[in-house]
This record gives structure tokens, sequence and C-alpha cells, in this order.
């Protein structure tokens, strides 16, 4: 057996694979916040609540109205995105242009008022939601046993992810988005209705969110506080990619997920610690991030 | 200015002598509070439905003891110890709180019984699991009632023990309560023949458990203890199932998992799942009635938590109305007296150290198939008779217990 740093290779294999699932849910959290950003110029701190809302909207569904899976893989992010569009038009657009402050109040003003109706209406010890049937088990990989729903979780977050990036730098609505993040006056006068496209991409962002929601239901304790405990590895996670960077939310989002899960196998203590000693790093190197452009 | 507050003085005073020359019920009223998580990690462990459980009690006596009126407060701890402690602190003298009963997070307790200790009231301490508290923190101003850190442990491990598992990998969540957990399943499973054959300290809380468990898929143990609680037990559990860890023959024991968690997972994740408890709703007639009241009121089935709330108000109650007295002290020596025999537990005693020994019982989750309803997850497989449950006084490093 091949040993790398005092770990038998087969075992560091599992860890990486392990950190590669983890990073794909990073890059689809960051690459909504980053695309918020990006546009609003909003700290969006109600990410974590959408995200929940999206696994709680799967959960309910199928508890509720027998709406299965794939249904809710679509449904849930339409209805979180539909709400989204309703926060932007009502509230976020009433503090456009304001410090930066404001939009961060407001967002986890929204976020710990949905996170305490969720608990007041469900508590706090969640809900378990059943695996689809077409992901249930797994397949030995020699080195590790890989759940079938994990490697579904893989593909389906990196399809996700690189469709975003390619409508944003590859089609026309993308480049209006670009150009409207660079000047949304000139846009404006171009003709470009630039409220719409706000609207929509706050909605997107937040539909990216329940999307990363519904995938995770399966696989961990739906509650309400489940979106809160990752929001903050999440902004770590984008900065150190650069606010509002595309593609560097996606790259950081994988990378921060495989240094942690080698965390985990050398000093797991520090495991939780370790993306925002990366932070730390960077902000001292480039505190543009690394894929921010220097301002 | 100066003669109002001298009059206000004087008043204080002079009904403080009244209340000291009758010496029976303090301001003619018992007053409890009640101190628990209501928002966070640990609410449906206790959070309102333990309320309710002692709003049951006070309700059974007709909210009145020998013609004194039952008086209740309540407050969210926030599971912060300062927030914990301050309440009882505010409540102490601000509105002479007799009693406080609830307290769950093991931080906030340490924090609040100095509290009730200091000012010589009562705590009867029910959602708590740190065994700690009637060890080197035992205190001749509460009573530890349910269950604790140390039973727990003691009861699952040696089951898993006898029914062959030696090797051991134990995952911990990475502060004071896991470690304490850690330490008491090492003693278990070592004087019991086996061997921990390694440990992996998780920080808390964590949402991803899949590295850890694949580290204990690959030490070759025959079993994985979770020395974590909540949330992490939850995660762990989940994990552990969707890796297939049951498949390759490795036995799971959960160290404190309680009823509304395993309601929570559903059984498909957690069946089969050895774990032990200070009570069951379905366990007999008495506590099938009461669960029945229970969940009248609160719509869920009551766990071992809000049952001890009860039951341990309901002793507190009765020492009352047969005393004639609500001073700490006179309460508690009638409730060390007095076995505790109700829908909770039966013969259980209180002993010098302030824990309250009654039997313990080892479940196992059941199957899906064997499951008739949503609240149908048990199996009652043995009973742990109280003194082999908790830890032997011989073992206690209490200050209360006389030297020798």
């Amino acid at each position: 057996m091949t040993i790398v740093f005092g770990i038998p290779l087969s075992v560091l294999l599992g860890q990486l694979l392990l950190g590669l699932i983890n990073g794909t849910f990073y890059a689809l959290l960051s690459l909504g916040l980053a695309i918020i950003f990006g546009l609003l110029r909003i700290i969006n701190f109600a990410h974590g609540a959408q995200y929940m809302l999206g696994a709680f909207a799967a959960v309910l569904g199928f508890n509720y109205l027998g709406v299965n899976y794939w249904v809710a893989l679509v449904l849930a992010p339409l209805l979180v995105g539909a709400l989204g569009m309703l926060i932007e038009r009502g509230l976020l657009r009433r503090i456009a242009g304001e410090d930066h402050l404001y939009g961060l109040l407001l967002t986890f003003g929204l976020a710990l008022i949905v996170e305490g109706a969720f608990v007041k209406l469900f508590g706090v010890s969640g809900s378990s939601y059943p695996m689809p049937e077409q992901l249930k088990g797994g397949f030995n990989l020699g080195f590790m046993f890989l759940p079938t729903y994990r490697a579904w979780v893989v593909l389906a977050a990196l399809v996700v992810c690189l469709a975003t990036w390619f409508m944003i730098e590859r089609t026309r609505l993308g480049s209006y988005l670009r150009a409207g993040t660079e000047n949304p006056k000139l846009m404006q006068a171009f003709g470009i209705n630039m409220p719409l496209l706000i609207t929509l991409t706050y909605g997107f962002g937040a539909a990216l969110a329940a999307f990363a929601g519904v995938l995770a239901a399966p696989i961990y304790s739906v509650t309400p506080t489940m979106g809160a405990n990752l929001l903050i590895v999440v902004f770590a996670v984008v900065v150190i990619g650069g606010m509002g960077s595309i593609m560097g939310a996606i790259v950081t989002g994988l990378a921060m997920g495989l240094i942690e899960g080698l965390t985990k196998v050398f000093y797991p203590e520090a495991a939780n610690t370790v993306v925002f000693l990366v932070m730390v790093l960077v902000l001292l190197v480039r505190p543009a991030g690394l894929f921010g452009k220097e301002v | 200015m100066k003669v109002f507050q001298k009059t206000a003085c004087a008043m204080l005073a002079s009904s403080l002598i009244a209340g000291a020359a009758q010496a029976q019920i303090s301001d003619d009223e018992i007053r409890i509070g009640y101190l628990a998580d209501m928002s966070g990690t640990y609410r449906d462990l206790s959070g309102p439905g333990g309320l309710e459980a002692l709003k049951m009690a006070v309700e059974d006596f007709g909210g009145q003891v020998n013609g004194k009126k039952i008086v209740v407060f309540s407050a969210d701890d926030l599971n912060k110890p300062d927030v914990g402690a301050n309440t009882v602190r505010q409540w102490v003298d601000e509105r002479n709180v007799d009693m406080v009963t609830g307290m769950v997070a093991s931080s906030v307790v340490l924090a609040a019984s100095k509290v009730v200790e200091q000012s010589g009231k009562l705590a009867l301490i029910s959602g708590a699991a740190a065994s700690s508290l009637t060890n080197e923190y035992c205190s001749p101003n509460h009573i530890h009632w349910t269950y604790d850190s140390y039973a727990l442990a003691n009861g699952t491990a040696k089951s898993v023990l006898a029914s062959g598992g030696k090797n051991w990998f134990i995952l911990t969540a990475d502060y004071a309560f896991g470690h304490a957990m850690e330490k008491d399943i090492t003693k278990v499973v070592q004087s019991d023949g086996g061997k921990v054959v390694g440990t992996v300290r998780h920080p808390f809380p964590s949402s991803d458990f899949s590295s850890y468990i694949l580290q204990a898929q690959g030490s070759g143990a025959d079993v994985i203890a979770f020395a974590n609680a909540g949330a992490d037990t939850v995660n762990s559990l989940m994990t552990a199932s969707q890796f297939g860890v049951a498949q390759s023959g490795q036995k799971l024991a959960g160290m404190v998992v309680f009823l509304n968690d395993i309601h929570a997972m559903g059984l498909d994740v957690t069946q089969g799942l050895m774990l032990t408890t200070g009570w069951y709703w379905d366990m007999n007639d008495e506590s099938r009635a009461w669960a029945q009241r229970y969940y009248k009121r609160v719509g869920k089935m009551p766990g071992m938590v809000p049952a001890g709330i009860y039951s341990a108000t309901t002793n507190y109650l009765n020492a009352i109305k047969a005393t004639g007295s609500d001073e700490a002290q006179a309460v508690r020596t009638q409730m060390m007296a007095t076995p505790v025999n109700d829908m909770f537990a039966k013969n259980g005693k209180i002993r010098a150290d302030g824990r309250m020994v009654h039997d313990m019982y080892l479940a196992q989750v059941k199957t899906p198939a064997e499951s008739k309803g949503e609240w149908d997850l048990y199996k009652i497989v043995s009973t742990i008779p109280g003194d082999e449950a908790y830890r032997p006084l011989s073992e206690s490093a209490c200050k209360l217990l006389p030297k020798g």
C-alpha cells in the first residue's frame, strides 16, 4: 500500500473525493452570493435562509403534497426565486445606492425572521427527507464506498455551476449583466430594463441557494438553522475567490472543500477554522481575492 | 428621597422578619422558575414542551398547595451560561423564586446552579447530561433527576460490549461534554475487556461527517460510538447510514440520543440503534396515560426530559405539602426521605450527592416494519437497575459525602 504523509493513499483519495463533494456545495452557494454582489452590490445575508427554504420546500412538498424529489428540484428553486424577487422589489430596491451596511442589515434581519419563524413552526430537531429510489445505494470504488447520491450531487452542482458561468460569460443576457455591473446608468440609457435585470438576478441567486438546499435535503438533517451554519464558510469562500467573481467563486468553492477535507484527516480539530485561515492569508497577500480585480 | 428609601428598607426588613417568623411558605406563594433553551439547538429536548409538563404538574395540584398559590415563571437561557445565571439571579432577587427546574444545557446549568447554591434556593435539574453535577460540582441545593452522561455511556457501552463489539472507534464532539463522554466510554470499554482503536474529535457544531465516518470505517473497529449530541449525532448517524456502515458489519452506538432525535431521523436511518433512556412513553399504562395527556397539549410525544420535569415538580410539591414549608433544605430533606413512585420512576431514591437514582432502560430502535405509529420508536430490551446504572458513591468526588 502506498503511503503519503503517513496516510495510506486509498484513505487520502477517499478524503479528497469527499472534500470535492462538500466543495460543490460551497461552489453552488458562493456562486449565488457572487452574482448578487456583482450586480446589486448587496451582501446577501439571507442566502443561508434561502438555502434552508429550498430544503424545507422539498420536505414540506413531499410530506403534504407528495411532490417527488425531481419535481422539487425544479419547483423549490422557482418558488424561492419568486420570493427573492418579491423581496428585491418590495425591500431591497428601497435601499439601492445606500451604504452596503443597509443591505447587510436588511438581509440579515430577514434571515433571522425566517429562521425564527421556522424554529417556532417546526422545532429544531429537523426533519428527514427520503432519498430518491433511483439514487439509493452506492458503488465500491476500491478505496471507498461512494453513495450514489453524493456522486449525483457533484454532477448536478457542477453542471449548474458551469451553465451559470456560461450564461453570464458567453451569452447576450450575460453581457448585459456584466455591463450593468460596470455602469448601470449607461445600460439604462441604451434601453436595457435595468430594474428588471436586477430583480431577475436576485431571484436567480436565491434560486441557486434553494437548489443547493434541495440537493442537501436527503443527506443532511433539514433544520431551520442549517443555512446559518454554512453561510459563514461560504462568505469566506467568496472573499477568498474575490467578491463578485463568478469563476472565482466556483473554483474557490471546490478548492476549499478539498482543503477542508485534508484538514479533517490531518488535524480534524481545525476543520472548521482552516477556511478562515486561508481567508486571512489571501487577504494579506491579495486583498481583492484570488480572482478579484484590484480596485 | 432619603425618606422614601428608608421607609422602603424598613418595610422590606419588616416583611423579611415577618416571613421568617412564619417560616412556612415564603410570600404566601410557591414560586417556580422554568429555565431552558426555548429557541436553539436544545429546544425540542425540553423547551416549550417541558414548560407544559411543569404546568401539568402544577394543575394536578389544583394550582395550590395547602391553600398557597403556585406561580410559574419561565425564561429562555439561549444556551448561554451568563444569560442563564443572570436570569436565575433576577428571579431570586426580585421575585423570590423558590425552585428552578428545566435546566438543559450542561454549561448553563453549571453556571445557574452556582447562583442557586449561593442564594440558598433549590434546583431540580432535568435536562442536563453532565454527571459532574453530582460529582465534583455537587451541591446541597440541587437534585439531578432524569439521567446523566455516566448512566447513558455505561448502559449503552456495556450492552454493546456484551453483544460482542470489542474494538471501538469514538467520534467525539470537541468540547467539554464530548471529552467527558469519551472518557466515560473509554473507561467502560477497557474495564470490560474491550479496546479503543481510534478516536477523532470534530469541531462543535459540524454539518458534514462523511470524512470522519470514512476514517471510522477504515479503522477496523467493530463499534463506532458517537460522543456527541443533538444535530451532530443526527448528522453522524445519517451519514453512517448513507455510507453503508451497518452493511459492512460495524455497529453504531449513540450515547446521547433522545426520542425527538430518532423521530427527526426516521426509522430507515436509525433502526437497530441501541441507546439508554431514563423513561419511554410506551412502557406501562401509567406512562402511556400521562404521555397521551401531554400529546394532547403539545402535539408531540414526550421524551424523558419533560417526563422528568413533571416527576420532579410533583415530588417537590408533595414535599412542600408534607412539610408545610418551601424552604430549600426542609424540602430537600423531605424529598430525600421519600421514595419516588410515579409514572416516571419506581422506587427512585435521592442520594446524598443529589443524584436521583432510578432504573434506566436499554432500548433498541424499531424497524419500520415493527413500528405501528409515528411515535412507536423503541423496544425496551432490558432494565438496568438504578444502582448499576449510575456512578457508585464509592467513586464519587462529591464534597457532600462523608469522608472515609
